[in-house]
């Protein structure tokens, strides 16, 4: 049947907007019932994530790696597929990044970018394998990414406790010779020139979607797999291109966490940042630039918590129920087109 | 009688088109009004809008005497009114029953009651004479019988006013005699209808009043024992239609297509295509004649290299291209208008212009050598096509699902056919067009052979193939049982090959001995 309203352009930035000011105000019950002001909370919070030049820096750093997964997890979606597995590609990515960058001396015109395509590399390898299970065998990306979660997560547990073991008591390894790192763009915070790198992926995935022929591929493979067969397009051969590109998004996430922020692998560094890039893809309509934008909003979300923890009795947590919330009404747009067709009448 | 539905002035307004432009149609007490129109005039426009899908611009409804709004389609139903949508909205793994009472459950305590469901519904359907059994599984029905389900789920809901948008669009004609008996039960019970069609026929077998609308405009209300196919016709286009196609003979040519002991399985392994052997020449058209489900839709899809065959070889241009990849098919020099577009043929969230480039979207010089795609060239590209073949309206960055039915086919039809192909498979490629749309694409269909093409039509509709066709093979479960030149091919012989007679007991009195397998 068709769209009862067809979504006009702006609707679609509206209904994003729409659900975050939505989750905002079910937040502000709970800051209430900590006995806190919401707008004294929310005021903090914002004005500790975009008030000052310092601020915005932290928030673009903690954006940045969400702008890689939220893209990695966009991109799969346009081809149909749904990519859980960003996780477990982002450590997979993240292991060659670390292992190019303390195995080699270069100079770093040559190092970092190497560290960066060993880790596209990675992820790229690691989602084909479920990529290649669903076009070849037929098993749902769902299924087959979380396994292979579960097996990245425990596959580089054991690297690093073991051969790449650092040699402290802590299960890391040994530093990436400086080479390889990012660049720092705005001391004291630890902003990085892998906000650049974002940027040019965010770019790059445009491109490959709406102006290349693999992106028309790909994208009606998306929407009408069946239609797409009959075009003459190979279903398979763009199932698993899709969810290289994806894996390859997903792992350059894990470079930026290796070379510019912990500059070696902590085993389970990863704060879920994979799985995080649903809920951003989500947020951002699956589009290149509204991934951008949702990742910053996650961003500022995080780096205004934990002044707001500081100076406020709302715990940070709040910001973890407020994701949610977000996610919640994204995912119930239905409700929202309702609830703004009826303000329209009105 | 009474009018139960006045609908006054309806407007509607989309982005690019006036769908609806002052509409006013009534229905009266137990009364079956068809409406007809070309594509996109806007008959399901106005029906959704009755039924609370689309809001109006302006203008009025008055349902049995009070002004109404209907805002959603809940409205609708609590106003007694149910519409049939040309797709199903059925959930197959359930039963009958389930389907029918969905939302609207009988519950005895916290626990569904089955039984009184299961007697409810079988009540309603002896009632109305539909002959549905509640307890079988949808997956297992035939399409028409489906379709029956949809009207029971209606008729549950209380509908007295029932909308049917293209009910026999997806029947057989045995299903369309069926349901046009169903739809005579439903009006003496006092149920006012709403028909929808492309086919005269059906308007003049079952209507009382056919309204006409054209480009969103009403343009006129006939008693339907005042009119005739002619008139109603030339109302739908607004000039004279030729119903009758027009074609010199044949000139057959080499041959093109040629299958030898061709075979195919569906994936549950059950033998669809037995050994089929045919054979189609340049300049000819080849009809394949036949009750859906006996095996055309897997034998074509065979040929476009999107089934496996199990056995036998298929030949294009002398080349073996059994095993190909579709790609490579058509590339070969093969174009195929698929039996079901929204599944097979088009994209539907996909522009105009991107899907008449479907297939082709890797060639020069819609992708430049870098791989990037070449705008300028596929919007000039689609532009030529969208006037040759008059797709309406006239927007090549419009997405598809936006489109009328019609439209919607003709823009699969211009993309196969631009590609002047050595060999044009036809599936359905009328199915839910309009009157002026049908004479066109038959016009197109003949031109192609004309040029040159071997073209294989597969329809439901017998008049189509016997208009179209050169020669035709009628084929029953899975064979081919017959080829006779279309001299010899009547609608009544035809009929009888078609629900599995031997030609050998054919008794008409005509030739019969000299039609076999060619
Ligand atoms: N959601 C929509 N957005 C934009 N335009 C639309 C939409 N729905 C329909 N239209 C346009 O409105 C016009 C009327 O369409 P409608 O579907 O009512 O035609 P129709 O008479 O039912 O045609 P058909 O016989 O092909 O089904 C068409 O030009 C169509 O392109
Ligand atoms: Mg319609």
């Amino acid at each position: 049947m068709r769209d009862k309203v067809k979504a006009l352009p702006w609707q679609e930035l509206l209904l994003p907007l729409v659900a975050v000011v939505l989750a905002l105000l079910v937040g502000s019950v709970f800051i209430l019932y900590v006995g806190e002001n919401p707008l004294k909370a929310y005021g903090i919070l914002f004005t500790e994530s975009l008030g000052s030049m310092r601020n915005i820096a932290t928030t673009l750093q903690r954006a940045t790696p969400l702008m890689f997964t939220g893209l990695a997890v966009a991109f799969a979606f346009r081809a149909g597929l749904f990519n859980i597995g960003a996780e477990g590609q982002l450590y997979i990515g993240a292991f060659c990044a670390v292992w190019v960058g303390i195995s080699f001396n270069l100079p770093r015109i040559i190092h970092l970018p190497l560290a960066i395509f060993a880790a596209m590399v990675g992820g790229a390898l690691w989602a084909s394998i479920a990529g290649y299970l669903k076009a070849k065998l037929g098993v749902h990306e769902v299924i087959n990414t979380i396994m292979l979660n579960f097996i990245a997560l425990f596959l580089t547990d054991w690297l690093v406790t073991g051969p790449f073991h650092g040699g402290s008591w802590v299960p890391e390894t040994v530093r990436i010779s400086s080479s390889a790192a990012f660049t720092r763009i705005y001391l004291p915070t630890r902003l990085t020139t892998a906000v650049y790198v974002a940027g040019i992926a965010a770019a790059a995935v445009y491109i490959i979607l709406w102006k290349t022929k693999r992106g028309y591929e790909l994208r009606a493979v998306g929407l009408n797999p069946d239609a797409a067969e009959y075009g003459g397009i190979n279903v398979a051969r763009n199932t698993v291109i899709a969810m290289a590109i994806s894996g390859a998004l997903a792992g350059l996430a894990g470079a930026e966490q290796i070379l510019g922020l912990h500059n070696r692998f902590i085993v389970r560094f990863s704060s879920d940042l994979g799985f995080m890039g649903i809920a951003v893809a989500l947020l951002g309509k699956n589009h290149p630039v509204g991934v951008l934008l949702a990742a910053v909003l996650f961003g500022a979300l995080q780096a205004g918590s934990a002044a707001m923890d500081r100076s406020t009795a709302v715990p940070r947590e709040l910001i973890t129920i407020i994701q949610a919330l977000i996610i919640f009404f994204v995912a119930a747009e239905f409700l929202i087109r309702r609830m703004l067709r009826l303000k329209e009448d009105a | 009688m009474a009018k139960v539905l006045e609908m006054r002035g309806i407007t509607k307004q989309f982005p690019r088109v006036l769908a609806n432009d002052h509409v006013y149609f009534d229905l009266e007490h137990g009364e079956i009004h068809a409406l007809v129109g070309e594509n996109g005039s806007g008959k399901s426009t106005l029906m959704s809008i009755l039924y609370g899908l689309y809001q109006k611009d302006a203008g009025e409804i008055i349902v049995r005497g009070q002004h109404v709004e209907i805002t959603e389609p809940r409205r609708a139903i609590d106003l007694r009114i149910g519409m049939v949508f040309q797709h199903f909205m059925l959930v197959e793994p359930l039963t009958v029953a389930e389907n029918i009472v969905l939302g609207s459950e009988i519950r005895k305590g916290p626990f569904l009651d089955y039984k009184k469901m299961i007697a409810e519904v079988r009540r309603l359907s002896e009632e109305y004479g539909l002959q549905i059994d509640p307890e079988a599984k949808i997956a297992d029905l035939s399409v028409g019988l489906q379709q029956r389900v949809e009207i029971l789920k209606a008729l549950y809901r209380g509908a007295e006013i029932l909308i049917l948008d293209e009910p026999t669009a997806v029947l057989t004609p045995q299903e369309v005699d069926d349901l046009i008996q169903v739809l005579r039960n439903l009006k003496a019970k006092g149920t006012s209808i709403v028909f929808i069609t492309h086919k005269i026929k059906e308007v003049l077998a079952v209507s009382d009043r056919v309204s006409v609308l054209r480009r969103g405009r009403k343009i006129g209300t006939k008693l339907t024992s005042d009119t005739n196919e002619q008139e109603l016709a030339e109302m739908m286009v607004g000039r004279v239609v030729l119903l009758q196609v027009e074609k010199g003979s044949a000139q057959p040519g080499p041959e093109v297509l040629r299958l030898e002991g061709v075979s195919v399985k569906d994936q549950f392994g059950q033998v669809k295509v037995n050994n089929v052997n045919l054979s189609v020449r340049s300049g000819e058209v080849l009809g394949i004649a036949g009750v859906e489900g006996n095996g055309q839709s897997e034998l074509v899809e065979a040929i476009a290299g999107l089934r496996r065959v199990s056995g036998g070889k298929i030949y294009l241009s002398g080349q073996d291209i059994t095993g190909w990849s579709p790609l490579r098919i058509r590339r070969a020099g093969f174009g195929f208008v698929p039996e079901d577009r929204h599944r097979r043929g088009l994209v539907l969230d996909y522009s105009v212009a991107d899907n008449l480039i479907l297939g082709i979207h890797g060639s020069k010089p819609f992708v430049t050598s870098a791989g990037l795609r070449n705008q300028g060239k596929i919007g000039e590209y689609a532009e030529e096509l969208i006037a040759e073949y008059d797709v309406r309206p006239p927007v090549a960055n419009q997405a598809v699902r936006n489109l009328s039915g019609g439209n919607q086919q003709k823009v699969v039809v211009a993309r196969e056919f631009a590609q002047n192909p050595d060999l044009l498979i036809c599936s359905q490629p009328t199915r839910g067009v309009d009157v002026g749309a049908i004479e066109f694409i038959h016009k197109q269909v003949i031109a192609q052979r004309d040029r040159g093409a071997a073209v294989l039509l597969v329809s439901a509709e017998l008049d189509e193939v016997l208009s179209l066709s050169d020669r035709v093979a009628v084929m029953y479960n899975g064979e081919i049982v017959s080829v006779m030149p279309i001299e010899e091919a009547t609608e009544h012989k035809l009929g009888f090959l078609m629900l599995g007679g031997r030609l050998e007991d054919y008794q008409a009195g005509e030739v019969s001995g000299s039609a076999g397998q060619s």
